[in-house]
């Protein structure tokens, strides 16, 4: 292993702009004579649009000019699409109702948008959004997702009983028969609690229309700006194509909620082109609680059914799904596709079976947050399995060993075929970390003084390189799910890399940058990567479901190999050699048996003077594109340990200590990957202990803030024990599986293990909060006082 | 509109600006300083963090007007010409970084913290101290190690911030 | 944030006539809760008197047996202030866990206690310790000083000068965090002045700071954490919410009591 290639724990090359305050993000884009753009929301969580009056506001100073819905609709503009059809039980599509990006004639959630003001300065653009006089016809709001189903109030007239789809996947014959022949059977009621995905940087845009060329250009926060070039051009109708730019720059974080093509973007670039100038909007941290895409909110209930030595047998699982007000990008997908082939777990589960009904509700749109659908699953499986081996009397990691695939590859009954994993690996080495055997002292340590201490496990799995493109398509997905990837060498051996995946704190721009030099032998700082801009970049699938180094990395691969065969050609020219006994290795390509060599930068040069070889038989230059489609899945897996103390006096739950030990396969740079373990822990333990997005009966949302929304902080978190195995991916050619979202899908549940193991019984939901743990502790301490 | 003066970065600035003009705004679009961001409205996150007059405050929270005759530090006065503090380069080689955004409210924060605690920083003040910092993505983890490193680093004889920037 | 006219008078009278004469004028001390409000405009004053440059309303000095702290003084300088920390540890150690590190390098004690947030610190403080608010008119005992939710005694026009504290080590505080905000969900201020206990409560009352008589005369029998065992706070008159509904609450308010007094009896 090189210093800077394959495997070494490389520095990041993105960081010196980040780290002087370089980086340029959105909101650091001013464009010539650019105006501002306000949006009017909606205060109620439902109403009709009985009258917008913009006429006192139209005058106010600075005004440039305000539209609603209906200017829109004049204009013929779009609605905003979810791309993934999901199909009900009985054969019907799902029922999407229209998605206008500035409302027709109803809003449908506190923060949906009625007009957009544009004005010199954003103050006059607010205050004269204040002056815009609406007459609402308020509606019964709602807002719950477990009763959505049978509200009397319909939020989109498509669909009654406000459902979705009535979803299911599995072979309920087998699965009821395998629960009738069962011995035992445990039951869980799971709140999946509502998230808010909370990027450090907000959205924004800065929409721009050169007359001259008829063409726009939308600066975005995007993790995927191709995508949303192909939504805004094909669906929504603002230009063509080769008339849109989309431009991705420095984007401050995704997690998901930067992948859905939003209202704000869409009207930006839309409005542009009406008022003639640069149009930038920038959203404020309440506008992104109450408009972002949320994530998660599942009602569920489920069963694993054993034989009498605890055998899994069968599962089943019935989900409810809150989608929110309109169906977001990729909405439908998450509850479904995300979600129910995961049920498996690490766990060999002859039958399962799982239905999933989505609901509307008066709230935010519900997409993808990282993770989607996968820490749902891996929830509601490894709350499961803990509480059955806790019902059977059985040692938790003994009860998962006995159950654990063994053979690969597994087909399971929920679509999945596991390719590789070695599970009882990585539960040993994350128990030999925690010292699993001295638990039972600390344990009692603890209670002398007077605290509880838990410890809770958690084996998930995930499927991620996101995905076979015929596989999804079948699935009902609107697009392809291949990466593409272009490779650039210059004439002196210098080499740009155009990449359809996006960076948004994944650090791509060194891991790419180690293959590129790792597999062509230049230095690192010879290799640049560039993303994030659909006019240098022909096209592009993002950055989302940890598919980057599996399925980005694999198109640059591709890339490179073609590459390398394409220089080994010149190289037979110039060392005059028959190409089939030319060699490349460590930058060198070399005649076989001799000494006579051409280094990589001397044959791009040779590749673009032409001179050694017939310009007809062998085309000049050395630039080479591939699209890399994966041929399955891949499935990280890993085993997480958290250990906890409770404060039963004060309900305040510590985490002493985090053992996390993950299967990527190979990994580029352990210290990214690392660092992506971390985060994704922080994220699950937000959700576990400190996170929830609540709204009222009236549907307002009453955490739009950090005030009220409580996000994890230092102090919050201890430092986390990262350990890995390796079981290379077997399809792809580096044997990557993907990292960024593992640690979000196992850390909710190794919380909740924890704290219902040191709390003695189950009654605890997420978010913990200390109110809700100093509860169920009360519970705990009366039944030791009775015992 | 009213007349503004102070010293960003060691240099000194004027303007006339709205009164209802923030640090945080007279910073990144009077002054093009963009290094110092906006991540919240409540005063919680940090990304705007900088030095004013030596202590570390909310950008976002100040009017540019109470500013008047003070002196600034931004993330780009930190680095001393083409070498960095040594908290940067702490926040780079321990990987204290990903998506970068709240990465300069957490190191002006990180300059703060051992202006006022000193260079040997325990994990439980680092984590206490960083109370006014929200980072999204790195799990605070790297983030620790990154201020332990460079409050160490600052010790060795690099120059604390005050002195570099001013 | 709506308009506004901008003064930043050198001297406190100076500032007492702006106020007077500016329509809507407000008065602008650290703006930590001010400006937030602002920029939400949820408050839209005509005219901003900005007190960061009247001199005369900082610094910390001790005057005889009492601690007298600047109205513009920060909460930063109060915990860093050897003077606090010699006359009233628990004060320095409530100035060091308001908010964060940056809030306190801006955030005033004159600015906390004149906009009197039910889920503030130092109110708690005041009325604890018995301490006088002198402002440019009078001076106002705290108990009378606090009236009600975000409610004082000030009247318009009226400039919190200094606050005085009689100085006792056998002082504590403790406070149960608001996770998100940081702000006190509840904090209690215990303090014994001679024979004098009195034991202060913020961030629970639906009626802003109280004090917990009860507690009180527990404590007056002995003052240690133990006299506490087996008193419970009443959940009547106490606040929910969405982080802390009124029977938690009250029960924080004994378990914080008693950390209180730890403490204040150096058994912390």
């Amino acid at each position: 292993m090189s210093a800077t290639g394959i495997g070494a724990p490389v520095r990041r090359k993105e960081d010196h702009r980040f780290i002087t305050g370089q980086g340029r993000y959105t909101d650091d884009i001013n464009r010539p004579g650019q105006a501002h753009a306000y949006f009017l929301r909606s205060p109620h969580a439902h109403a009709t649009l009985k009258k917008i009056d913009t006429k006192a506001a139209a005058a106010m100073p600075g005004v440039l000019g305000i539209y609603t819905g209906d200017d829109l609709a004049a204009d013929k503009v779009g609605g905003l699409i979810c791309g993934w059809m999901i199909h009900s039980k009985d054969g019907s599509p799902m029922k999407a109702g229209p998605h206008p990006a500035l409302a027709q004639g109803k809003v449908r959630y506190v923060g949906d948008h009625i007009a957009v003001v544009v004005a010199e300065t954003l103050a006059q653009a607010r205050d004269a959004a204040e002056a815009i006089v609406v007459d609402y016809g308020v509606l019964a709001a709602v807002v719950d997702t477990a009763t959505a189903a049978k509200a009397k109030t319909q939020v989109h007239d498509e669909a009654p009983g406000n459902t979705v789809f009535n979803w299911h996947l599995g072979d309920k014959d087998a699965t009821e028969a395998a629960f009738k022949a069962a011995k035992h059977v445990t039951k869980l009621d799971i709140v999946n609690n509502r998230l808010v995905p909370n990027p450090m940087e907000p959205r924004a845009a800065v929409g721009d229309y050169d007359q001259g060329e008829g063409a726009f250009t939308l600066y975005t926060t995007s993790q995927n700006p191709h995508v949303a070039r192909l939504v805004l051009s094909a669906f929504i109708g603002i230009a063509p194509e080769n008339k849109l730019r989309v431009i991705a720059p420095d984007v401050g974080g995704g997690f998901g909620s930067k992948i859905f093509i939003y209202a704000e973007e869409t009207v930006c670039v839309w409005v542009a082109k009406k008022v003639g100038r640069p149009v930038k909007w920038t959203s404020d941290r309440t506008e992104a609680f109450l408009s972002d895409a949320h994530g998660r909110d599942h009602v569920t209930h489920a069963e694993l059914a054993m034989d009498a030595d605890g055998k899994m047998l069968a599962m089943r699982v019935h989900t409810t799904a809150n989608l929110g007000a309109y169906l977001s990008t990729f909405s439908s997908s998450v509850p479904t596709y995300l979600y129910a082939p995961l049920l498996s777990g690490q766990y060999d589960i002859p039958a399962i079976y799982c239905e999933v009904d989505a609901v509307y509700t008066n709230t935010a749109p519900v997409d993808a947050y990282r993770g989607a659908g996968r820490p749902e699953a891996t929830f509601v499986v490894e709350r499961l399995v803990e509480v059955a081996a806790r019902q059977l009397g059985k040692d938790p990691a003994k009860f998962r060993t006995q159950n654990f695939i063994r053979k690969f590859p597994h087909q399971t009954p929920v679509i999945m075929m596991y390719d590789t994993g070695n599970y009882g690996a990585s539960l040993k080495k994350a128990m030999e970390i925690i010292d699993y055997k001295g638990f039972p002292k600390r344990r009692r340590d603890s209670a002398r003084n007077g605290k509880l201490r838990g410890l809770g496990f958690s084996a998930y799995i995930e499927a991620c390189g996101i995905a076979p493109s015929a596989a999804v398509g079948s699935l009902g997905a609107g697009v392809g799910l291949w990466e593409s990837a272009e490779v650039r060498v210059n004439p002196i051996g210098t080499v740009e890399v155009l990449t359809g995946s996006h960076s948004h704190g994944q650090g791509h721009e060194t891991t790419f940058a180690q293959l590129v030099s790792d597999r062509l032998g230049v230095p690192l700082e010879n290799v640049s990567i560039i993303h994030g801009d659909t006019d240098k970049v022909q096209m592009g699938m993002g950055t989302y479901g940890s598919r980057s180094g599996a399925v980005g990395m694999s198109a640059i691969f591709k890339a490179i190999d073609k590459v390398i065969a394409k220089g080994k050609k010149v190289a037979a020219y110039v060392l005059e050699a028959d190409e089939a006994d030319i060699d490349f290795k460590d930058g060198n390509f070399t005649v076989k048996g001799t000494d006579r060599t051409l280094d990589f930068g001397s044959c791009a040069l040779q590749a673009y003077v032409a001179h050694k070889f017939n310009g007809q038989d062998l085309e000049p230059g050395l630039k080479e594109g591939a699209f890399y489609d994966p041929t399955n899945f891949t499935f990280p897996a890993g085993v997480h340990i958290c250990e906890l103390e409770i404060d039963p006096d004060t309900g305040i739950t510590r985490i002493e200590r985090w053992a996390a030990v993950d299967d990527f396969g190979n990994v580029i740079n352990p210290m990214i990957v690392e660092g992506q373990v971390h985060g994704g822990i922080a994220q699950g333990v937000g959700q576990a202990l400190l996170e929830g997005a609540r709204y009222n009966a009236d549907g307002q949302l009453v955490t739009a803030s950090f005030m009220d929304y409580c996000m994890p902080r230092a102090d919050d978190l201890p430092s986390f024990e990262v350990g890995m195995t390796v079981t290379p991916c077997p399809s792809n050619p580096l044997g990557i599986k993907g990292c960024g979202e593992a640690g979000a899908i196992a850390s909710p549940p190794a919380v909740i293990n924890a704290i219902t193991d040191a709390l003695g019984h189950e009654e605890i939901a997420m978010p913990a909060t200390p109110q809700a743990v100093w509860r169920a502790a009360q519970k705990t301490l009366s039944r030791m006082a009775a015992e | 509109m009213a007349n503004l003066s102070m010293t960003v970065n060691g240099k000194s600035v004027t303007a006339t600006v709205d009164p209802r003009t923030l640090l945080v705004q007279f910073l990144r679009e009077n002054l093009r300083l963009t290094g110092t961001h906006v991540g919240c409205d409540t005063s919680q996150c940090g990304a705007c963090v900088v030095h004013l007059d030596g202590k570390a405050v909310k950008a976002c929270t100040t009017l540019a007007l109470s500013c008047e005759g003070a002196s600034v530090t931004t993330i780009e006065g930190l680095a001393n010409g083409g070498t960095l503090h040594p908290m940067q380069e702490a926040f780079r080689e321990h990987h204290g970084l990903q998506c970068g955004f709240c990465t300069p409210g957490m190191i002006m924060s990180a300059v703060d913290i051992v202006n006022r605690r000193g260079n040997s920083l325990d994990e439980k003040t680092i984590r206490e101290d960083l109370d006014g910092n929200i980072c999204r993505c790195t799990g605070y983890h790297n983030i620790v190690k990154a201020v332990a490193a460079g409050a160490e680093a600052m010790g060795k004889g690099a120059a604390p911030v005050r002195q570099a920037a001013e | 944030m709506y308009a506004f006219t901008y003064h930043r008078p050198a001297t406190a009278r100076q500032a007492a006539s702006l106020l007077a004469k500016k329509e809507d004028a407000k008065l602008l001390a650290g703006g930590h809760t001010l400006l937030p409000t602002m920029k939400q405009r949820l408050a839209s004053p005509g005219a901003l008197v900005d007190l960061s440059s009247c001199a005369d309303l900082k610094g910390i000095t001790r005057k005889g047996r009492n601690l007298v702290i600047g109205a513009m003084t920060t909460h930063a300088e109060v915990a860093a202030s050897p003077e606090v920390q010699e006359a009233i540890p628990a004060l320095a150690y409530l100035a060091s866990h308001i908010g964060d590190p940056h809030v306190r390098h801006r955030g005033t004690i004159g600015g906390s206690v004149a906009n009197n947030d039910p889920a503030a610190d130092y109110p708690a403080a005041l009325l604890a310790l018995g301490a006088t608010v002198v402002t440019n008119k009078r001076k106002l005992a705290a108990e009378e000083f606090f009236s009600g939710l975000y409610e004082t005694a000030l009247d318009e026009g009226e400039i919190i000068v200094k606050v005085s504290f009689p100085a006792t080590s056998k002082a504590g505080y403790a406070k149960f965090r608001n996770p998100a905000s940081r702000y006190a969900l509840v904090g209690v201020f215990v303090a014994k002045r001679g024979s004098e206990i009195a034991v202060a409560i913020t961030g629970a009352g639906e009626g802003g700071v109280f004090r917990w008589p009860e507690a009180e005369a527990a404590l007056k029998a002995r003052f240690a954490g133990k006299s506490l065992d087996g008193l419970k706070h009443t959940a009547k008159g106490i606040n929910g919410d969405i982080h802390a509904d009124a029977e938690y609450r009250a029960h924080l308010i004994g378990v914080m009591a008693k950390q209180a007094v730890a403490q204040a009896t150096g058994k912390a």
